[in-house]
Order: C-alpha cells, then sequence, then structure tokens
C-alpha cells in the first residue's frame, strides 16, 4: 500500500495545529508512520487527497462563510467525497455543515450531505447548562467502523464536546451515536464515505487517538 | 452522561511555572509543558495557563508555551491573563489554546466579550469573575468584582456583571473568590452557588480548596460543572485520581478513563 495523503482543510476556522498533530500521532500508533497530513487551503490538494477531514469552530454562518470564501474548495470536497469516494470525516461544526441547514442566529445552508437541521440543544432538565461543554459517553446507535474497538456506553471512554447546537439526521440510520444531556443529542453521524463527530477527537485522549487512527484506516 | 471536570491550574510567569510542581518526577519542574503532560497523564479533565508575565512585550514565551503543549497533549486547554483585544485572542487560538479566560478587559469593556464571542464562538470564551464578598454580617449576601489581583474594587455586583457578560456571549464562567484565594478554607460556595444560579452557562468553581471535601462541595452546594485547583495537586498533597475517586465516592460523576 502506498502512502497515503490527509488533507485538514484549512479555512481560517481556529487552530487546526492540534487536530493535525493528533492525526500525526495517531498515524504513528497505528503503525501508518508515512501517512502524510497536511493543512492545506488548496483545493487542488482536498480534491486529489486519499483521505478529507473538516474541522470547524465558532457560529455556524461564520465556517460556511468562510469555506466559501477558499475558491473552490466545496467543489473539491464534494469531488473528493462523492465522485472519488474517499473517506470524509467532518468535525465539531465541520460536521454540522454536513446538514442540510443551521439554524445558529440566522438560516444558513449546509452541504445537505446528511440531510437534517442544526438547531439548538434543548435539555428536558432545565439545571442542565448550555453549552454541552465536557466529558460525555457514546451510546451507540449502530455498529461503525470509526468506534471499532472502543469502549462505549455507560462504562465506556469518554468524548470532549463544547456546543450550543446538534444537527438532528432526518433519516436515523444516518446517527451512528449519541449522548445522552437531558435527551440524546447526536454525537456521531455516516453515510457511505461520509462521517462526522459533534465531540473533538484531537481533545478526547484516548477515546480520540483511537478514533482518529481508524479513520485512518478506514475503507468504506 | 456529562462528567464533572477537574481543572488544574498552573500560574505561567515568563514561560516558567510559578514555584514549580512539586509532587511531579519532572527533569524540569519549571517548564509548564512538562507539568502539562503530567496532569494529562494523570488525568485531568482540562488544564488552565493563568499568564501573570508583567510585561507585554514578553508574550512570546507563552505562546511557544501553549503550542509546544497542545502538541503534547490531547486535551482541552484554557489560556488566560493579559487579554486586551480580539488579536490577542486570535493569536492563543492560534497557538493551540482551545479557550481563552477574559478577565479585566470584560469588566472594563463588556461589549468585548460580545465581539470575541461573535468572532471565535461562545465556546471559546471564558469570562473569569474575581469577586470579594462586601455585604456584612447580617446584611443581604452581597459580592463585587474586584480586578488587579483582588487590590482593586470596581464597584460592580458580581451576579449583576454574571449575567451581563452571559448575555454577551460568554461560553462559561471561572468564578474565583479573592476572599478564600490562598487560603485553603473551602470555595466560597455562596458565590458560586449565586452565580450558577444566575447564569445558563457552566460555572468553574475557583479559590481557596484545601482539601477534597471542598471539590465535592464546589459541585454539589455550588453548583458548578467543573472544580478547579492549584496547589492541592502541585504541591502533591492530592492526586488528580485521588480527586476523582473522592468525588465519585461521594456521588459525583467523574471520568475515570485512565
Amino acid at each position: 500500500m502506498s502512502a497515503e495523503t490527509v488533507a485538514i482543510i484549512d479555512y481560517g476556522s481556529g487552530n487546526l495545529h492540534s487536530a493535525a498533530k493528533a492525526f500525526e500521532r495517531a498515524a504513528r500508533e497505528a503503525g501508518l508512520d508515512e501517512t502524510r497530513i497536511v493543512l492545506t487551503s488548496e483545493a487542488d490538494t482536498v480534491a486529489q487527497a486519499d483521505r478529507v477531514v473538516l474541522p470547524g469552530v465558532g457560529a455556524y454562518a461564520d465556517c460556511r462563510r468562510g469555506l466559501d470564501a477558499v475558491p473552490c474548495m466545496v467543489e473539491a470536497m464534494t469531488h473528493a467525497a462523492h465522485v472519488r469516494g474517499r473517506p470524509f470525516l467532518g468535525i465539531c461544526v465541520g460536521m454540522q455543515l454536513l446538514a442540510t441547514r443551521g439554524l445558529e442566529h440566522e438560516t444558513t445552508a449546509g452541504l445537505g450531505w446528511i440531510p437534517g437541521d442544526v438547531g439548538p440543544i434543548q435539555p428536558t432538565d432545565p439545571g442542565l447548562k448550555v453549552p454541552h461543554m465536557g466529558w460525555n459517553t457514546l451510546a451507540i446507535d449502530r455498529p461503525h467502523a470509526l468506534l471499532g474497538d472502543i469502549p462505549t456506553g455507560d462504562g465506556g471512554l469518554h468524548a470532549y464536546f463544547v456546543h450550543s447546537y446538534a444537527l438532528s439526521p432526518e433519516r436515523m440510520e444516518d446517527r451512528v451515536a449519541h449522548s445522552d444531556y437531558g435527551g440524546a443529542v447526536t454525537a456521531m453521524v455516516a453515510r457511505d464515505n461520509v462521517a462526522g463527530t459533534q465531540f473533538h477527537p484531537e481533545k478526547s485522549q484516548r477515546l480520540g487517538l483511537a478514533l482518529l487512527a481508524n479513520f485512518l484506516r478506514w475503507r468504506p | 452522561m456529562l462528567k464533572t471536570r477537574i481543572i488544574p491550574c498552573l500560574d505561567v510567569k515568563d514561560g516558567r511555572v510559578v514555584k514549580g510542581v512539586q509532587f511531579l518526577e519532572l527533569r524540569d519542574a519549571g517548564d509548564p509543558v512538562e507539568a502539562a503532560k503530567a496532569y494529562d497523564a494523570a488525568g485531568a479533565d482540562e488544564l488552565c495557563f493563568l499568564d501573570i508575565t508583567a510585561s507585554h512585550e514578553d508574550r512570546g514565551t507563552l505562546l511557544d508555551v501553549v503550542s509546544r503543549t497542545a502538541e503534547a497533549c490531547f486535551m482541552p486547554l484554557t489560556v488566560g491573563g493579559g487579554i486586551r483585544t480580539v488579536a490577542d485572542i486570535r493569536t492563543l487560538l492560534l497557538a493551540g489554546a482551545d479557550k481563552v479566560s477574559i478577565n479585566t478587559a470584560a469588566v472594563n469593556d463588556p461589549d468585548f466579550v460580545a465581539r470575541g464571542a461573535e468572532k471565535f464562538g461562545s465556546q471559546c470564551i471564558v469570562v473569569a469573575i474575581d469577586a470579594k464578598r462586601t455585604s456584612g454580617p447580617g446584611e443581604a449576601l452581597e459580592w463585587q468584582i474586584f480586578t488587579h489581583g483582588g487590590r482593586k474594587p470596581t464597584g460592580i455586583d458580581a451576579i449583576a456583571f454574571a449575567r451581563t457578560v452571559t448575555a454577551r456571549g460568554a461560553g462559561e464562567l471561572l468564578v474565583t473568590s479573592m476572599d478564600r484565594d490562598g487560603m485553603r478554607s473551602g470555595y466560597d460556595i455562596g458565590l458560586t452557588r449565586a452565580i450558577s444560579d444566575a447564569v445558563s452557562v457552566p460555572v468553574i468553581a475557583s479559590g481557596g480548596v484545601g482539601g477534597l471535601d471542598d471539590l465535592v462541595a464546589g459541585v454539589r452546594e455550588g453548583g458548578a460543572s467543573a472544580v478547579l485547583a492549584a496547589s492541592i495537586f502541585h504541591f502533591g498533597q492530592h492526586t488528580v485520581s485521588e480527586a476523582k475517586a473522592h468525588m465519585a465516592a461521594a456521588g459525583l460523576s467523574m471520568r475515570l478513563d485512565l
């Protein structure tokens, strides 16, 4: 197997440095030392990459504007994911952008790859604080390669979340895992070769590094 | 279920940990990156660096510390101290901080919180509230915001200020009792509770931890979502995992992944 290139899309959203470092560490731990992790704002690099990662922090509309501001980037992502069928991972707002619409402050069009809306978290228990911030466990809705051998459920490992809005997929089969926070909050979605996590694998210590390693080995 | 967080806080001056971290077997007890790695391995849920470097010109060393920490620790990092402008926030986030903690600049201009939250999202804007009790015995409880390490009163009511900055977009509040800070007599539970009840965002209790029961009280009685402590960890009185075990035994939900 020749060395793969993983493109992390740089569109001015937050700190991508730690995401890149987490992928490098996950690659080393998975024995994939030759995998190249590149931070890029070049559409061509993304279109030709073996795997693509769309990170994102901040407000939905801001992230969408940032992504649209990079020439041809949405087309390049679409080419990689839907023409070439390459594994694609959205993280946090990068995952929310996979939805049809974001409803944060204003209505913003998403990519529409995972049909559904991104709306405010409304815990049934009014004592629960928003943002949903901190470490929560994952409840599996359906088995998925990215969660592979990761211990989940109440006694499982924890993932780090920080968000006030969440994706509600129209098709329940697109939801791979949720967390309980005064109701089910979508934690991970996937459809074919496209996946997304609401939590931050690059901040989730053991669970996160294991998930990133699984992504690097994923053959959807 | 969401877990209660334990956040060790390191005071950093000119790129070095103030007083050092004395329990860990570190090659360099004054290196914040070494200390951060050790706390990462020990199961801390987040880390906080408070930069107390006097001059603004020496910020480069802090940025280097932040970026080396972010390369080695895959856990959330909050950095506070001396943040005055949107450019300061951007620089720290790009260096690898996940959140910034804003103190004096938010007191001087609450709209600064709004500008930061609009630009970078509420999730990365923590407002640090340093408060002292100003009501006398027998009077209705009241706390005021103090700046300059607790020396300078502002006349601003702490609870009203908490509401103000939350409305402006603060995603979390770090509430420190300046009466209790360094006293090891426990958090000011009344202050923590009053602010936690007044806002919808998570509150971090800070200032005054003397023992593990204080951490439990900060959550159970104070309503905090996270507890911050410094000396009980740095000087080896307790490990993070002892603290977690104690809090779990008291019935709180803790992350015990290690």
